[in-house]
């Protein structure tokens, strides 16, 4: 046993050393190096400007608390909610007594802000996502704060609502995944909406 | 459950069959040393490969010679990632200057991504420098996919050989593995991850101007920015799934949007972590000279997968009832995904992340698009047991199959049994040792599993990690050592459990869960090897019948569910009725 040992011991060392320099250092850098130059924007972040100022990224979601914004999932990540430099969710069980408060105290919040609304609350504005970073809400849950949003903003609340149900991103190839609204994306149309005061909507 | 969401399940299985036989047959060309096509672009590379190690590098090997080498190339593996860890602070690539990581965590994450087991009790965007990334855990993608690869094939040698000692060379099969199978696949699979959102940078993370400033509600701080986590992560997502390591490049693991950002990536994703283990069982019909043995393991695997899937499909499709009464909306329709979605991606929804987290767990992948902890009780209870299976539904790259092949030589026993002859397979009469060393892999790891969980609720250093209360807290625990012990990866994982009681433990149940299985596997390799292969006769069972795929599930499930029926009993069963109950 020794003897074999003795003589697979240089060979593993110098195969460890000689795969990490393929694998760790040749194989990232060459994707990195096509990434950059085929994929510039995705492989940076996918990062959105308004004014020459980068606001947030396509892909990660943001914490939006006003009522004259759409408002997008709950969020676990710590220590405030939609942080980017820690993803995470709540790891809470449907048996734990906390996740039904904590989901009763974001129906609560929701109905505050639009006490009239007598809709049942889409279960994605009440849960949180997985990475806490989501960028994205159901077509439902838009739908559900149209009318919230349309006072805010002194909008037509039918037209809001068409005006919402056009940036819905299908099913991808017709299949994959859930309808989804990019909520930043979403906000930031809706702020460009209101500051050219747009005819179609007032 | 919609039609929609069936359909996305359909459409992944009929892409993975469609690709069994291809890849399947490739691997097989580049084990059996044939021309694969690649190797006019990566022959010199290989050439000079076994060059730099040194004459005796490309020498057929014995089974104790190939298991002397994999476990020194894995134990200095260990070394080498637990040391980078610890200096990673004073070396470069690191713009957010994170220090060493503390030993014990250090220790874990080292032999849990030697093991292919990829379990995390770090962070990666707030523990890990890109060059430890990089350099480690990528490194280590690579090279636990392909030790688990090679012990298969040497296995495979083994039971193809006809008195034979020799099982191959280990430092070739790496090699090839690497080389042929997985860095070509990796970086295809990596530039379309890019091309829809992974990101792929050395820059340090970006910061963005929020355009409406919100109020932490825990410290009533206002904040005006927010920071965008960066690095390479396509390099190493692409091998994540490929080698079915699992092991996130952020926190968030795969439901992280920059690792992850839409349901085609979602697709390809599942897809790449099952596709390898499920090529596999054609290379070994290939090898063994009759491709029917092949169809036949997988076969059992897909019936047993896909009874997962819907059973999970269907369990996180119901969710949570209580929420109706509150004034929730959970039914899905075109308009909302509905269901349970605490835990859940929006774009994603249920049939993605019920299909995520059973493919996930029935291999050895481990990486997660949705979390598990906020399953449904019994929803829970399907990756639970799937990892308890010895992840042999699909399993690991390589280890799935290898370990697969001791319960076809148990199925093969256990009817041999019943007739009253000596059971044999393709040609090799299975005798006493095999037998024992057959024993010892199916009955180590519920042994290191149920240990493990007995000792952690027995004494509050296993207790005070728990964060949910009741039956799930005991889930919780069971989860962590299911997965661990079967080097899954995936966590019930509000579980805190980078304490240093659950960080050696866990290294310990890891690096046993690993290498206590493939040792006797080589042995079985080895005993097989010397055999005569005797031509089948009238009382050979055959092993590619329907009635075989039976044999095989049954003793699957016998062994497996059987084992960790009382466990489950007190965790997720026992919640299941709490919640039904109303309490």
């Amino acid at each position: 046993m020794t003897n074999r040992l003795r003589e697979q011991l240089r060979p593993a060392a110098l195969a460890l050393l000689a795969l990490t320099l393929v694998a760790g250092v040749l194989y990232p850098a060459i994707v990195t190096a096509l990434a950059q130059k085929l994929f510039p924007w995705q492989a940076g972040g996918s990062l959105l400007e308004r004014d020459g100022t980068t606001v947030g990224s396509a892909l990660i979601g943001q914490s939006f608390g006003d009522p004259g914004y759409f408002w997008g999932r709950p969020s676990a990540t710590a220590p405030f909610p939609y942080n980017g430099g820690a993803s995470g969710g709540s790891n809470q069980a449907l048996s734990n007594p906390a996740w039904l408060n904590a989901v009763k105290a974001r129906i609560a919040a929701l109905k505050r802000a639009d006490p009239e609304n007598p809709a049942p609350i889409p279960i994605d504005l009440v849960t949180a996502s997985a990475s806490g970073l989501d960028p994205h809400i159901s077509p439902a849950a838009a739908f559900y704060q149209v009318g919230r949003v349309a006072r805010r903003r002194g909008l037509d609340a039918e037209r809001l609502r068409d005006w919402v149900a056009e940036r819905i991103e299908p099913r991808q190839w017709g299949v994959l995944g859930e309808p989804r609204i990019n909520v930043l994306r979403l906000n930031l149309a809706l702020d460009a909406l209101t500051q050219d005061r747009s005819p179609r909507i007032r | 459950m919609t039609q929609n969401g069936v359909l996305q399940i359909v459409l992944y299985g009929v892409a993975l069959l469609a690709l069994v036989k291809p890849l399947g047959a490739y691997m097989a060309r580049v084990y059996l040393g044939q021309a694969c096509g690649l190797d006019r672009v990566f022959g010199p590379l290989e050439r000079q490969f076994y060059r730099l190690l040194g004459a005796q590098s490309q020498r057929e090997m014995d089974w104790k010679t190939y298991a002397v080498a994999v476990m020194a190339f894995n134990i200095l593996g260990i070394v080498a990632l637990f040391l980078l860890q610890c200096a990673q602070g004073h070396l470069p690539f690191n713009p957010q200057q994170v220090g060493a990581v503390r030993a014990d965590s250090a220790l874990n994450t080292a032999i849990s991504f030697v093991t292919n087991t990829n379990w995390q009790n770090y962070s990666g965007e707030t523990t890990m420098s890109y060059l430890t990334q990089m350099l480690g855990m990528t490194v280590q993608n690579f090279l636990s996919a392909a030790t688990g690869m090679a012990v298969l094939v040497a296995l495979i040698r083994g039971i193809a050989g006809n008195r034979v000692t020799d099982l191959g060379n280990f430092w070739v099969d790496l090699t090839r593995t690497t080389l042929y199978i997985l860095l070509p696949l990796s970086l295809i699979l990596a530039l379309v991850l890019v091309s829809q959102g992974v990101v792929q940078t050395f820059s340090p993370y970006a910061d963005a101007h929020l355009i409406s400033p919100v109020t932490d509600p825990s410290t009533g701080r206002v904040l005006h920015d927010q920071t965008l986590a960066l690095g390479p992560a396509a390099s190493q997502v692409a091998i994540k799934h490929l080698g079915a390591n699992g092991g996130g490049f952020f926190n968030a693991n795969a439901s992280h949007p920059f690792e992850n950002p839409n349901p085609i990536t979602d697709f390809l994703l599942v897809l790449a972590q099952t596709v390898i283990a499920a090529a596999l069982t054609y290379t070994f019909g290939r090898m063994v000279g009759d491709t029917r043995q092949g169809w036949t393991i997988l076969a059992a695997m897909l019936i047993v997968l896909s009874t997962a899937i819907f059973a999970s499909y269907a369990f996180e499709s119901a969710g949570n009832s209580s929420l109706q009464a509150a004034g929730v909306d959970i039914a899905a329709s075109n308009q909302q995904a509905g269901g349970n979605l605490e835990g859940k991606e929006q774009r994603f929804g249920i049939a993605r992340s019920a299909l995520f987290a059973t493919t996930t767990t029935a291999t050895s992948c481990g990486a997660v698009d949705s979390l598990h902890d906020s399953f449904t009780p019994l929803g829970g209870l399907i990756p639970t047991l799937l990892m308890q299976l010895s992840e042999t539904i699909l399993g690991g790259v390589g280890s799935g199959l290898y370990g697969m092949l001791a319960f076809v030589l148990l199925a093969v026993f256990i009817a041999g049994l019943m007739v009253g002859r000596t059971p044999e397979y393709l040609g090799k009469k299975i005798e006493s040792f095999e037998m024992k060393m057959v024993a010892l892999i199916v009955l180590l790891m519920p042994f290191i599993v149920l240990g493990a969980t007995a000792l952690a609720l027995a004494i509050p250093a296993g207790t005070d990690s728990i964060s949910n209360p009741g039956p799930h807290g005991l889930s919780q625990v069971l989860y962590a050592f299911s997965s661990m012990g079967n080097n899954n990866g995936s966590a019930f994982a509000g579980l805190n459990a980078n304490t240093p009681f659950y960080n050696l433990l866990g290294a310990a149940t890891m690096f046993v869960g690993r290498f206590g299985v493939i040792l006797p596997v080589l042995a079985i390799a080895g005993s097989l090897a010397g055999k005569h292969r005797v031509p089948p006769g009238p009382g050979t069972l055959p092993t590619h019948t329907p009635l075989f795929v039976g044999l095989l599930i049954g003793t699957l499930l016998g062994i497996g569910a059987l084992t960790f029926f009382p466990a489950l009993a007190l965790g997720p069963i026992a919640e299941f009725l709490q919640v039904s109950a109303g309490g």
